[in-house]
């Protein structure tokens, strides 16, 4: 596969070149493939089902020609038998009819459904597991987009496809043997009526594929428009961005429709073009076996009955084109959404994980440089040991790469080179579960789901009782303002945390970290927005956190542009371009006359 | 859940968008009925021309012209085929783009606390799935459930022009299929309805686990996220299958009731035929007609399914349209004769809607002077942040008012409101757009000194240094920039804006020390001839105002300046003491400063 389309690289272009569309739509029929093959008896019992109700619809008229041609001439003759025969089995058919279409609409739900979870749990999964470099230049727009409408498109394929195709395909070709047993002739011009349809399908195709590729990366970009501004109201309405954000998403809903119109609209030359060939088909078939019957060659009766045979082999292309329809959006859709799982975490979990219970909570950087991608490098060769239990203070100025040191002990991202060591464990050889339970962070934004204050602080500790989520909420003070709420810990914080202030939604994600009670706790500026009798209660809670069991200390790495938290700490390491060019403790530095001294000093300055 | 409507007055609702249409949707439907006429007639025809011009020995131009008359009415099919989507198509898509531009536009208009309460997942499947689903009923659903019903009627009429014995024992069929046809409505449209809804859960799940992402990964919980959206995901599909189950009971009964009868009236047709009450011609013929409308009646599960969920989909569009925007421009809108910005809040009492009886501010009254810089301090949750989001009207106060030069706030026009006053949040939203698109977005010159003044400002100079500079694309879309960087790009769009009246969230939060001086000492200009309300943490915040407001538990208990407040009140030294300065150590310095002054009298 060319590099050009993998993954998400390439998805906003519609106008592939032919080796590239033809990668991406072998890359979108092995998804699809890959979603039936677990359900593949079902797909078939499915299929069964349509085919066996087919045949019992058929019956009935069979039926009626049998009461009318048999039973009708034995009832005259006294004997009643035939017709009862004709009714019971009528009866009979009529019930079988039913069901089976009862039972195959129920398996068509279940099959479709069975895949489309399938699908809709991989998604997820595959881009929870994908690491932050992707999430952070892919929007979340996009992957909301991926996730909702393209699965939709693949919804409507299984809602409305398997039936009417399987339906039709046999039908057609019933139908076609009638002809064919009838009169050969007649059957080779039906069969040639399909080179018209398929060159007719291969452009169809060729042009449909363009318009629903151009449907799928407009619809995205109207999706992420949306959620933008759902997501931002409240800057949005301080800044009266509304006009302006009405008429970008006014141009992006126009576009939508006119790719919608264009692909209906191809599919509106398609489908009355397929009728209009069996149309001429028919035509053709009369005029040929007109002559013939002229010349004494054919009987009129095998002629109506060639010809209504004919005019009914095409009924069903109507269903056929509609299937195709949906099957090629579902495929343009599919096509993104296998871009998506096709890309690769960059952030991988372990081949052999190595598993640390309990670890005690060293962390060492042997030789790293980091980069982002393809960057300039942002951490230039970095030797830095902590050994368990230290608390350790980053300081700098705002972009010295404060951020990116904790971000790699948090694996978001990993090493470019070097190692970087939890215990002497490599954390790319660390067992994920074990990474996440002994080093936590705490970031500046303090994302709150939906749900209750209790169930987000839980989310540090699912397991975790009431009692233990308490505490953790009064170990950093913010019992009481839970309290206060109007359910207290039930209470629901509604969408992005609106009810409670970001002050409030610190104590929370805080208390959260407090539950967790991880062996390395990193805090990225996590009491920025707090008051200073907050602060000093978040203080008093971390300084108890940290002191942990009698036998071991935590292991704490402290980013805060407030120096009020650095001067507890046991170290400070003072970062600049990505490198550290002051360590020691607070007072060693103050005393030392450098960078550390000078924030010291305007720090002191700025509480005045 | 709402309370279920009836079918015709939720759609009816549709009408003021498809009334300049409707023309367009009849002559579709005309084309529909016209194309099943042809596609009916072709065998008829098919079979009088073959049954009288062609025997053994006729004409040819016989035979040319029946196929040419075949190949004319085949084409006429195909033509009524096309022409009906091309005259639906577009207007339907036009109908659906208007509604979808109008559903942001509301959403757009609609209040903080709206958007606080739901998830935008539950928004974008209105404003997608539903819609989509909308369109396509429209041009195609609608049409042929009249297209369907019509010729049901027709053929059943036909029926009874054969045979009206057996017409009436076809029709007795309809009776349960009707009565059946009810309750599938009221069963169908609430499962339609759950499952509409669950999806809408399922994205906002979809959105929070992606803007939560780091979170997740903070913690490894991403195993219970998915957890959480299986389970979600799997009540959806339980409900969809509950949905099919329900069309499927409804589509044995189209399948079978009708097929019943006709059974029945087999039997019975026999026996009238040899009873010589009925003619083997019309028997043969009454079976020809249910043959062409048994697939219409079965069709009729799916179409009345479709128009189901149409109108769960009207509904569920209408509810967020009809929910009233109460943040709204008065008809005559005032504004104050000079404006110079003087702020006050007068009694002003704000509690959340749903939960009135817990205000989160209380009877706040208090004098900002026109280009006065007022602090607000507090502890966490003492209200502050609810103070500030009045002001520019994002909530509205639950009694009292507040003024800017003496007119109420409700009496400005909204957009005018919001040009005067310019806020910065404590959490920073940045669009996807240039720096310096999200520096002027307010700005009422966008020219390249506002720019510049403002980044230097917030020192935001580093916007220069970016890969395209000030052009380049920041926000989701674009560059992620660090906390500090997009508070001060943040700031920076609060101050382009020029307001008169500049609302700030603890602007300077994620910033250093170094940073903080360097922003403040140039803030001080701008804010000399602004007034300025201004949520303070600290007391380096603190030093940029003239005066402060202490906040307590949704109460002003003390205004005054700094040091005046420092020296009289025992909660103001509590919120904004630093840390190391506490007051037990003030006091011992006291008393050793006493001491001194004991031994100095001695």
């Amino acid at each position: 596969m060319s590099t050009a389309t993998f993954g998400t690289a390439n998805e906003d272009n519609a106008h592939l070149s032919k080796s590239d569309s033809r990668a991406v739509r072998r890359r979108s029929l092995a998804l699809l493939g890959s979603l039936i093959r677990p359900v593949r008896v079902r797909f078939w019992l499915t299929i069964a089902m349509v085919v066996l109700s087919q045949a019992a619809r058929v019956a009935g008229p069979a039926l009626i020609a049998f009461g009318i041609d048999h039973a009708l001439p034995a009832l005259r003759t006294g004997d009643n038998v035939p017709l009862v025969f004709t009714g019971v089995a009528y009866l009979l058919a009529a019930i079988a009819t039913a069901g089976l279409t009862a039972l195959y609409v129920i398996s068509t739900a279940r099959l479709s459904q069975a895949m489309l979870l399938d699908l809709r749990v991989r998604v997820f999964r595959h881009t929870q597991r994908l690491s932050l470099e992707f999430h952070e230049k892919y929007t979340s727009g996009r992957i909301i987009a991926r996730q909702t409408s393209d699965l939709e498109a693949l919804r409507e394929l299984l809602d409305s496809g398997v039936s009417s195709l399987a339906s039709g395909m046999l039908f057609m070709a019933f139908t076609a043997a009638t002809i064919f047993a009838l009169d050969w002739r007649s059957g080779l011009l039906v069969l040639a009526a399909g080179v018209p349809m398929f060159f007719l399908s291969r452009w169809y195709q060729k042009h449909s594929q363009i318009a629903f590729r151009e449907s799928r990366v407009v619809s995205a970009r109207l999706i992420v428009h949306f959620v933008e501004t759902m997501t931002g109201i409240r800057a949005v309405k301080a800044f009266r961005k509304e006009k302006e954000n009405s008429e970008t998403y006014g141009k992006l809903a126009e576009d939508y429709r006119l790719v919608t119109v264009r692909s209906i609209n191809l599919n509106g030359i398609f489908q009355p073009g397929l009728v209009l060939i069996g149309n001429v088909c028919v035509a053709v078939v009369l005029l040929v076996g007109g002559f013939r019957v002229l010349g004494g060659g054919l009987a009129v009766g095998v002629l109506l009955a060639l010809i209504l045979s004919t005019k009914r082999f095409f009924q069903p292309v109507d269903q056929m084109a509609m299937f195709y329809n949906s099957f090629q959006s579902a495929q343009a859709a599919l096509e993104k959404v296998s871009g998506l799982l096709e890309e690769v975490p960059t952030v991988l979990p372990p081949k052999n994980p190595v598993s640390l219970p309990a670890a005690k909570g060293s962390v060492d950087f042997n030789d790293v440089e980091f980069r982002y991608g393809d960057g300039p490098l942002v951490v230039p060769r970095l030797d830095l040991h902590i050994p368990a239990g230290q608390t350790v203070a980053l300081v700098g100025q705002t972009g010295a790469g404060k951020s990116t040191l904790a971000k790699l002990i948090a694996r978001f991202y990993d090493v470019t080179s070097g190692t970087l060591t939890l215990d002497g464990v490599d954390l790319r050889e660390l067992a994920t579960a074990d990474l996440r339970r002994n080093i936590v962070m705490v970031t500046q934004e303090a994302f709150l789901f939906s749900g209750s204050v209790a169930d987000n602080i839980a989310l540090g500790r699912p397991e975790a009782s009431r009692d233990e989520i308490e505490e953790a909420a009064k170990a950093v003070g913010a019992h009481d303002f839970i309290l206060e709420l109007p359910e207290g810990y039930d209470t629901d914080v509604n969408k992005r945390g609106g009810r409670v202030s970001s002050g409030q939604r610190q104590l929370i994600s805080f208390a959260r970290a407090f539950l967790a009670r991880p062996a390395v706790l990193i805090l990225d500026e996590a009491t920025s927005s707090l008051d200073i009798p907050s602060e000093r209660l978040v203080q008093a809670g971390l300084a108890r956190l940290l002191a942990g069991t009698e036998s071991a200390r935590r292991t704490a790495l402290i980013i805060a542009h407030r120096l009020s938290t650095v001067e507890t700490a046991d170290r400070v390491l003072v970062v600049h371009d990505g490198r550290i060019v002051e360590d020691g403790t607070p007072e060693e530095l103050i005393g030392g006359g450098g960078r550390f001294a000078d924030l010291h000093g305007a720090w002191k300055d700025s509480l005045v | 859940m709402s309370k279920q409507t009836s079918f015709f007055r939720s759609i009816s609702r549709l009408y003021p968008h498809v009334r300049p249409i409707i023309p367009r949707l009849l002559l579709g439907l005309l084309s529909a009925l016209l194309a099943s006429v042809v596609a009916l007639t072709i065998p008829q025809v098919l079979r009088v021309l073959v049954n009288t011009a062609l025997q053994p020995g006729g004409a040819p131009e016989a035979v040319w012209t029946s196929a040419g008359a075949i190949l004319l009415l085949g084409a006429a099919e195909a033509v009524l085929v096309a022409l009906r989507r091309q005259f639906v198509i577009n207007p339907a898509t036009t109908v659906e783009t208007r509604m979808r531009v109008s559903l942001y536009d509301h959403l757009q208009e609609l209040t903080v606390s709206f958007h606080d309460r739901w998830g935008s997942g539950q928004l974008l499947s209105r404003a997608m799935t539903d819609l989509n689903f909308l369109r396509r009923w429209m041009a195609f659903g609608a049409i042929m459930l009249v297209v369907t019903t019509l010729t049901v009627v027709i053929g059943i009429v036909a029926m009874f022009t054969m045979s009206w014995q057996l017409a009436l024992i076809f029709l007795a069929a309809a009776v349960p299929i009707t009565i059946n046809s009810f309750r599938f409505r009221t069963r169908f449209s609430k499962v339609a309805r759950r499952s509409q809804d669950q999806a809408g859960d399922l994205a906002t799940t979809v959105e929070e686990s992606v803007h939560g992402i780091r979170v997740l990964k903070a913690f490894g919980r991403s195993r219970e996220a998915l957890e959480t959206f299986n389970e979600q995901a799997e009540e959806l599909r339980q409900t969809e299958i509950a949905k099919a189950r329900h069309q499927a009971t409804f589509t044995m009964v189209v399948t079978l009731l009708p097929e019943l009868a006709l059974g029945a009236g087999l039997v019975v047709g026999i026996m009238l035929c040899a009873s010589g009450q009925l003619s083997i011609g019309a028997l043969v013929a009454f079976f020809a007609t249910a043959a062409v409308i048994a697939s219409p009646v079965e069709f009729s599960g799916m179409l009345l399914a479709m128009a189901l969920t149409a109108k769960t989909a009207v509904d569920r569009h209408y509810e967020v349209m009809d929910t009233q925007n109460t943040i709204t421009s008065p008809a005559e809108p005032r504004h104050p004769g000079e404006l110079a910005g003087a702020l006050h809040f007068n009694n002003a009492t704000f509690a959340f809607e749903d939960a009135p009886d817990k205000p989160i501010l209380r009877d706040i009254t208090l004098d900002i002077r026109p280009g006065e810089t007022m602090a607000l301090v507090g502890i966490t949750g003492s209200g502050k942040s609810a103070l500030i989001q009045l002001v520019p009207r994002l909530y509205d106060v639950t009694s009292g008012a507040i003024t800017i030069d003496g007119v109420d706030i409700r009496d400005f026009e909204v957009e005018e409101l919001r040009r005067i006053v310019a806020v910065a949040f404590e959490d920073t939203t940045l669009f996807s757009n240039s720096v310096r698109d999200n520096v002027l977005l307010g700005a009422p010159v966008r020219t390249e000194e506002v720019l510049e003044e403002a980044l230097d400002v917030a020192q935001a100079h580093f916007s220069y240094s970016l890969p395209q500079g000030v052009d380049t694309l920041i926000g989701e879309e674009g560059l992620s920039l660090s906390g500090g960087q997009r508070q001060r790009i943040a700031l920076a769009r609060a101050i382009a804006a020029r307001p008169r009246v500049l609302v700030l969230d603890d602007p300077l939060s994620a910033l250093d020390v170094h940073t903080e001086e360097l922003v403040e000492a140039r803030l001080r200009e701008v804010l000399k001839y602004t007034t300025t309300l201004i949520v303070a943490h600290r007391p380096s915040t603190v030093a940029l105002a003239d005066r402060v407001a202490l906040l307590e538990d949704g109460r002003i208990t003390a205004v005054g300046t700094h040091t005046e407040l420092l020296a009289s009140n025992q909660h103001y030294r509590y919120v904004i003491a630093s840390l190391d300065s506490e007051p037990r150590d003030l006091d011992s310095e006291l008393s050793a400063l006493e001491d001194q002054a004991e031994e100095v009298t001695r």
